[in-house]
Order: structure tokens, then C-alpha cells, then sequence
């Protein structure tokens, strides 16, 4: 699904909106991953996650900062992302479904508190979006 | 086979009998359509399917949401029993439909995403979680039967 001109206004006018509030809803979207579909949890035994963990706030702080970034680079998210990549591919050895995972977790969360602005394009916009940063963080995409 | 706590249950029928199945019904599966444009391929017969808005305000979308959503309350009422309760149906969708089953998973996805949407606050991480149970239960359900 190709990233056109209309979802990248989209996404960039909605990431303007959050403003500096991105890390609280990706630390919400990390809890309700954690809760939704505990064998994420497998990938976190050196974090504290019970509620309100500042552990899962500071990953959610990394998380935001990172998706921050691919806003920032919609041209050419693989290179932008190429040390999560590596990261997350070769260090961490996530499996890549348990991306598509958080990134509902996300949209959850986002039209839980944006619902009037979370029409269907948006979230068809966000849902590519996120569908190329998924992309960039595989081990497949050099 | 998934199996319900007496809390799950009951947090999942509470929401369940605010919700507005026509209205629910029709936003799910245009959201669906617009969001997946693949899902599209099922309903050919369905007129103008062009642009969000017309997906959106599509009366055959509407009323096929609504006919979907009516009969994801059925598993609301037997979420002991979601294989049997959906036997009859997982053969229609295999045998004379032809829908590819991760169909289903996208669409209990994006029926959460509008619980969320219309319950906000409500929508805790709990709900959440047994909702993902209840759809991802009905989504196998449907696949059950499929050869």
C-alpha cells in the first residue's frame, strides 16, 4: 500500500496534534498490547510491567520517539530506521507480527482519545503508515 | 477452545448492550472496506464503492454491517459455545462465499477500534482484552469448518 501525498498530510497534520503527547498514548498502546495478547510480554522480562510501570513509560517514550522520526522521514524510512532495524531484527529477534500487535494496540488507543478526528481515512492513513515503519523494522528489508 | 472468566463475560455484555448494532454494523464493515480496500473484492454487487464518503454512506454496506454486527451478538450470548454457534456460517463463508479467513481477523479488529472510539474512557485495557478473546474466538469459529 503506497504512502500517497493525501495520508502523509494526514498523518504529519495528526502527529502535529499530538504534539508532545506521543509518548503517553504509545506507553497506553504498550500497556494494552501487554494486556490484550500477553506473549508480547516474552520479549519484556527485564521490564517491570505491572501497571503504571515507569519502565513501559520510558519504552513507550522510546517507541514515540522512534515513530517521531519515521514522521520526520516518510521518504525513506528504511534508512531512518535502520538501526532499529538491526536492533530489533538481529539483536532482539522480534517477530514481526508482534509489531502489527502494537500498532492496533495504537490505533486503539489514538481513537479512544481522538474520536472525531479518527475518520476512516485517517485510519486507513495511520494503518499504511505504520505498515511501512512494520516494513522498515523487518530483518528482510535492507 | 476460548474460555470466558465470569468478569470477562460480564464486561463484554455490559458494552455489548450499549452498543448500536445498525449503526456499529455499517461503520465497521465500511471502515473495513476502506481501510483493507481487498475486502472490497467480496462485494462487487454493492454499487459505488469509489471514496471513503461513498463507502461510508453506501445503504448496501449499511445494511450488510448491520446483518454482521447482528450476528456477532450471538456470540455475545454464547461465548461458551462460538464453534458451534457459528458452524452453519463458517460453511456459508467457505463453501458458497469464498472468504479468505484473515477477513475476519481484520474485521474483529476493527470493531474494537470503534468500541474504543465510542466508549473512550470505558474502553479500558481489561475490556480490551477480552474483547480481543471474543473476536479472535468468533474469527476461528468461522474458520472452523472451512476444507
Amino acid at each position: 500500500m503506497v504512502l500517497g501525498a493525501a495520508d502523509r498530510t494526514a498523518v504529519r497534520a495528526l502527529w502535529l496534534k499530538l504534539g508532545s503527547n506521543v509518548g503517553v498514548y504509545t506507553t497506553e498502546a504498550l500497556e494494552r498490547t501487554f494486556q490484550a495478547f500477553p506473549s508480547t510480554k516474552t520479549y519484556f522480562l527485564h521490564l517491570d510491567l505491572s501497571p503504571g510501570s515507569a519502565q513501559v513509560r520510558a519504552h513507550g517514550q522510546k517507541v514515540a520517539d522512534a515513530l517521531t522520526l519515521a514522521v520526520d522521514h516518510l521518504d525513506d524510512l528504511p534508512s531512518a530506521l535502520s538501526a532499529l532495524r538491526e536492533l530489533h531484527a538481529h539483536k532482539l529477534r522480534v517477530d514481526p507480527v508482534k509489531f502489527q500487535l502494537l500498532v492496533h494496540c495504537l490505533l486503539v488507543t489514538l481513537a479512544r482519545h481522538y474520536p472525531g478526528d479518527f475518520s476512516p481515512s485517517l485510519q486507513a492513513s495511520l494503518n499504511k503508515f505504520l505498515s511501512h515503519v512494520i516494513s522498515a523494522l523487518a530483518p528482510n528489508c535492507h | 477452545m476460548v474460555h470466558f472468566t465470569a468478569e470477562e463475560k460480564a464486561a463484554i455484555t455490559g458494552l455489548w448492550g450499549k452498543v448500536n448494532v445498525e449503526e456499529a454494523g455499517g461503520e465497521a464493515l465500511g471502515r473495513l472496506l476502506v481501510v483493507y480496500p481487498w475486502t472490497q473484492r467480496f462485494f462487487d454487487n454493492f454499487g459505488n464503492l469509489s471514496s471513503p464518503s461513498a463507502i461510508m454512506g453506501n445503504p448496501k454496506v449499511k445494511a450488510h454491517g448491520k446483518k454482521v454486527l447482528t450476528s456477532f451478538g450471538d456470540a455475545v450470548k454464547n461465548m461458551d459455545n462460538l464453534k458451534g454457534t457459528f458452524a452453519k456460517l463458517s460453511e456459508l463463508h467457505c463453501d458458497k462465499l469464498h472468504v479468505d479467513p484473515e477477513n475476519f481477523r481484520l474485521l474483529g479488529n476493527v470493531m474494537v477500534i470503534i468500541l474504543a472510539s465510542h466508549f473512550g474512557r470505558e474502553f479500558t485495557p481489561e475490556l480490551q482484552a477480552a474483547w480481543q478473546k471474543l473476536v479472535a474466538g468468533v474469527a476461528t469459529a468461522l474458520a472452523h469448518k472451512y476444507h
